[in-house]
Parts: C-alpha cells; structure tokens; sequence
C-alpha cells in the first residue's frame, strides 16, 4: 500500500511535465509502445470476457432463481448492492489470500461486481413479462421449465442484455486496477506512466480504455436492439441494427 | 350412452375466506356452445380454471368426458382443452405462426403437420396465412389478434374450448362481427364451448344454453328462449333488462313460430317468384321484388322486413321451397310478455 501512496503523492509534481509535453512526445510513445498497447488491449479483452464468460451463468441463474421467492430476491439484490460499494482495491487485497496474486482474484472480483445488473436485470425483466401472457402459457399447458424457456426468457431478452452491459461498462474500468495486484491489462500502462512520469503513456493509455468501453456500450446496445427486434418490438434503429437486421432476416 | 362434455356436481370453492363458488352443478353437452353470464366477480371465471385445472375445487366434482379432472395430468388436460382469455396473451415475440403452433409444437407434431394445420386455422379465422403468418402481434388490429388467441386455442382441435369474456377488450362493431363469424365457424368445427361474458346481450345470442350466475351460484340454467320466458328469479328479470319482448325476437328463429297453412306454402320459390302469382299480401322489399326469410333467421329480422314493406306475410323458404309464412300478428303474439310473472 504504501507505494500507491508514494504514487499518488508523486502524481502532485505532474503539471510541469505536463506543459512540456509536446505532439512530439505522444508520436514517441506510440512508435516505441503501439505493440504492447496492443498485447495490453488484448489481455484486457481477455479478462474481460473470461469475468463475464463466468458471470453471466451465475447472474441468469440467480435472477430466474429469485422470481421464485420474493424474500430471496430481496436478500440477493440487497447483497449484490453491498458488494458493489465494497472498493475494489479492498476487494482484491481480501481475495488475494485465497486466490493468490494476478488474475485470479481480479476475475473473481469482476464477477462480483457483475452481479448486481445481471441479476438485477434478469429479475426485473422476467418479472416484468404480461400476466396475461404467462397465464396463456399455463393454460395451453407449458409447465413451469417451458414457461421459462419459451416465453419469460426470451422476452426478457432486452433487459437482460441492458443489464449484461452496464456490467461490462463496470468492469472495464475495475479491471485497470487489477493491473495493481498482477493481473495485466490496460492498467500496466496507467501505472507505469504515474511511476514514470509518462503523461503520454498515461494519456494515451485512458483513451484507448474509454474507447474500448464505449466500443463495448455499443455493440451490446446494437445487440439489445436486435433482440428487441426479435421480439417484434417497434424501435428507434441505430443505423448498423438495420444493416444486421437486415442480413439476419 | 350419452356421455356430458363436461359435469360440475356440487363444486365449491373458496380462495381463503372468500367463497367464491357456493355449490354449482350443471353439465355441458357434447357440441353446444353454453355461456356463463353475471356480474362480475361472480364465480364465472373460477368455474372455468376448474375445468382445466388452473385452480382445484375445495368440495365437489367436476369432470371432463366423464372423468374426474383430479384423476387426470394436469399438463396433459390443459393441452386437450382449449383456452381464449380476454387479455388473449399473444406471444409477442413470436410471429403469428409460431403463437398458433405453440400447442402443437408443446405436443411434438412433426413441422409438416403443424405447417398444414397453422394454415388451415388461420385460413378459418379469415388471415390469410400468405400475408398473416410471419406477421409479429404488435402489426395485427386488436379484432385480428383476438382471432390470432383463438386459432391458438384450437390448434390441437380440442373436443372443448373454454372463453373468457373473449371479445371483451373489442369495440362493439368489431366484437359484433367477430361474434357472429365466430358462430359460423362454430358450425364448422364441432366443440364443445364454454363461454364466459358479463354481457346478457352476447349470452342471448352466443349459446344454445345460458347458466345465469348471482354471487357463487348458478340461478337458472336453460335455453335463451326460456330464460327469455320464464325468468326463474327477479335477479334474472332484472338482469336480462330492459326490452325483454325484442331480446325475445332476436333468439327466436322464424321457423319457431310461422305458419305452415296458407296458398304458396310448398311451392317452390323461384315458381312463387317468377310466375307473379305472388298473392298480395306477400311482402316486397324496396325495389317490389317479393321478400322472404330463411326459417334459421330471427324473428327480428322477419319483423324488420315485414314492417319496410306493405304485404302483411313474409314467405319463409327453406331449401328452395317455400314451408310457411309469417306475420307481424304472430310475431307479436310470440315476443309479448306474460300478463303475470309468479316467482317461487
Ligand atoms: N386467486 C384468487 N385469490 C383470491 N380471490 C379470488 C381469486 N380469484 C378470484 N377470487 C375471488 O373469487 C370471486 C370470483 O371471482 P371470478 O371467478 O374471477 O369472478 P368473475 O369471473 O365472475 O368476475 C371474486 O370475489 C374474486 O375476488
Ligand atoms: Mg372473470
């Protein structure tokens, strides 16, 4: 901990370094470090999807659980709530004794920082499925499991998709700090340029992070306006929805 | 043996401490279309989730081709039993199709079978299924997707079809023609119908047996024509309404109550027609071609043409033949309310 603080103390003696910063610096650093920008995006990409590879199981899961019984989904949501206020740098340093230094304990955390839209959002969108159209399916004779498959989930769909990314949207920033305890990603650079003193790299580094999360934003939001189109839902269609709808159907 | 589509006998029941159902038995024959009318909150719609089991009797026996439904799968029930509620509960995000495949498709028919069948239903409901079939919900009128629910419903061709308040959410001009095609295709497809409403109106014209509920009982259960005759409580009296003698004209069929004596009766009508021996008295329509009825249709419309006109007799003709004849004087005698009403 105490080299976060040297870090952050350090970080004071920034603005001169930052006046003397020229285009000419930020053409040096992507000349020299464009490669490992690039193995650094990629190791991101990967934490990423193997966090919500993980959580989205889990978070399903847990929200069709819960329609079952209202104090379930109560005590779920309430905790998925808490978990998320926990500080992620206080949640690797708990996870680290059990799961080691690196990777390992970032994933951990990410899923648990998933939850609460994913579970939330599921929750939500099953419940928020027409009376009239489960009673429908009751009465044609679906049981419960077909009920589920055939008519909550699918539309319930959107809102799950909604939830799945403002998970994502979470964890892309979460797992920069994971860099602190090993796990690699985006965040190496970001703390490489504050122990250096590298502005560009830091610069640099964060605008490549928010591009990647709003690349992310957008393609589930592309991909949740294609589900609602599935549903026969009548929306507002981002231009590419229409190009895919088109090529899907 | 005749065998009742379905019997209730003595059924109660009760969801905590209100008693929705006090002791109802009556039995559903085979073919007919019978109607549950009352006010609301009155029992109809629990009597009909006993039938496919979406809610089980506290006391009492309800039973389905004769078998008890507590002896049968409920999932397996349900299937067997069509079911339209006013809601309808399309799948919205599944095309017109797939919402009437669902049954089928729940029972495992091979694609080919459930394709031939989606077409055939949604032929019957008048959607065309080259235009109707990858048609999503959402795109269809509220009187189509109504047609849409109750393709659905016989979509498996069940022996029994149960409908709650199903044209309910309609406005009135789209619920009337959907009344009246939905009585034709009745004609066509040969199930049993329990039919729940809140309007006597469509009881009176929908059923060939009414049962009249007050709060959790059934007080008469008859034909329209004898409700309409004898109302058996003053509820019933108050509840059919006003206009009971022209109600009485509107499921009264004119075979009913003509006159089969009388010079044309037994010709054919085209001779009747085209000879000009049409008597005088035989009533014309607008352009002083002579009028007729056919012996199926109301009195109402017998009535209605009978006064556009100056004759005094509408031919009624069946077949191509003429088999009797009626007046205003008979109408008028068939649709006026006893003189006294003696209640038990
Ligand atoms: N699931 C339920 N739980 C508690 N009470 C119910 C339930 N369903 C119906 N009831 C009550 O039972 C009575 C009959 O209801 P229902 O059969 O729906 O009447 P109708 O269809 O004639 O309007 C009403 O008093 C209603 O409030
Ligand atoms: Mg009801």
């Amino acid at each position: 901990m105490s080299t976060l603080a040297t870090l952050v103390a350090d970080s004071a003696d920034l603005t001169p370094v930052l006046q003397a910063s020229g285009v000419q610096q930020y053409q040096t650093f992507l000349s020299r470090y464009a490669g490992e920008l690039l193995v650094l995006v990629a190791e991101h990409i990967d934490i990423i999807a193997v966090s919500m590879l993980l959580a989205i199981p889990i978070g399903i899961t847990l929200g069709v659980l819960i329609t079952f019984n209202e104090t379930a989904a109560t005590v779920v949501l309430w905790l998925a709530g808490v978990a998320m206020t926990v500080p992620s740098i206080a949640l690797f340093g708990l996870l680290i004794p059990v799961f080691g230094i690196g990777e390992p304990p970032v994933i951990v955390s990410l899923v648990v920082y998933s939850q609460l839209p994913l579970v939330r959002n599921t929750y939500v969108g099953l419940n928020g499925v027409d009376d009239a159209v489960t009673q429908a399916g009751r009465g044609l004779g679906m049981t419960q499991v077909e009920r589920l498959r055939q008519i909550q989930v699918p539309m319930a769909l959107p809102v799950i998709m909604t939830g799945l990314r403002n998970a994502v949207v979470i964890i892309i920033g979460v797992a920069a700090i994971g860099a602190f305890v090993g796990a690699g990603g985006l965040g190496d650079f970001i703390f490489q340029g504050i122990r250096e003193r590298n502005v560009p790299m830091i610069v640099v580094t964060t605008v490549v992070l928010v591009l990647l999360t709003l690349a992310f934003d957008y393609l589930f939001a592309i991909s949740e306006q294609l589900f609602r189109l599935r549903n026969g839902e009548q929306i507002d269609q981002a231009r590419p929805t229409r190009a895919l709808w088109k090529i899907l159907s | 043996m005749s065998q009742h589509a379905i019997e209730f006998e003595n059924v109660r029941k009760s969801y905590g401490d209100t008693l929705a159902l006090d002791g109802i038995s009556f039995s559903v024959e085979p073919g007919t279309t019978t109607v549950l009318v009352g006010p609301s909150g009155c029992g109809k719609t629990t009597t009909m989730k006993l039938v496919n089991r979406l809610e089980d009797p506290t006391d009492g026996t309800v039973k389905f081709e004769g078998q008890d439904v507590q002896e049968v799968d409920k999932i397996d029930l349900r299937r067997s039993i069509g079911y339209v509620i006013q809601d309808i509960g399309l799948f919205d995000h599944m095309t017109v199709a797939e919402n009437v495949a669902t049954v089928p498709r729940l029972l495992d028919w091979d694609e080919e079978r459930i394709d031939e069948r989606v077409d055939e239903l949604l032929e019957l409901m008048d959607l065309p299924p080259a235009q109707y079939r990858e048609d999503y919900p959402r795109e269809l009128s509220g009187g189509q997707r109504q047609r849409v629910g109750v393709a659905r419903a016989l979509a498996a061709d069940p022996d029994v079809m149960l409908m709650d308040e199903p044209f309910g959410a309609l406005d009135p001009i789209t619920r009337d023609n959907l009344q009246d095609e939905f009585l034709e295709i009745q004609e066509q497809i040969n199930t049993t119908i329990l039919f729940v409403t809140h309007d006597i109106d469509e009881a009176l014209k929908m059923g060939d047996k009414i049962a009249i509920y007050d709060v959790g009982e059934v007080v008469q259960y008859d034909t329209p024509e004898n409700i309409l005759e004898n109302p058996a409580t003053e509820f019933v009296e108050d509840f059919i309404g006003q206009n009971r003698g022209l109600k009485k004209l509107q499921v009264l069929e004119v075979g009913h109550i003509m006159s089969t004596d009388g010079r044309i009766v037994g010709q054919s009508w085209a001779d009747v027609r085209s000879t000009g021996s049409v008597p005088a008295e035989v009533a014309t329509d607008e352009s002083g071609t002579p009028a007729h009825v056919a012996a199926d249709q109301s009195t109402e419309t017998a009535l209605s043409k009978l006064v556009e006109s100056d004759g005094s007799k509408l031919p009624v003709v069946e077949n191509g033949s003429v088999v009797g004849t009626v007046s205003v004087d008979q109408i008028n005698d068939a649709s006026s309310e006893p003189k006294e009403i003696v209640y038990e």
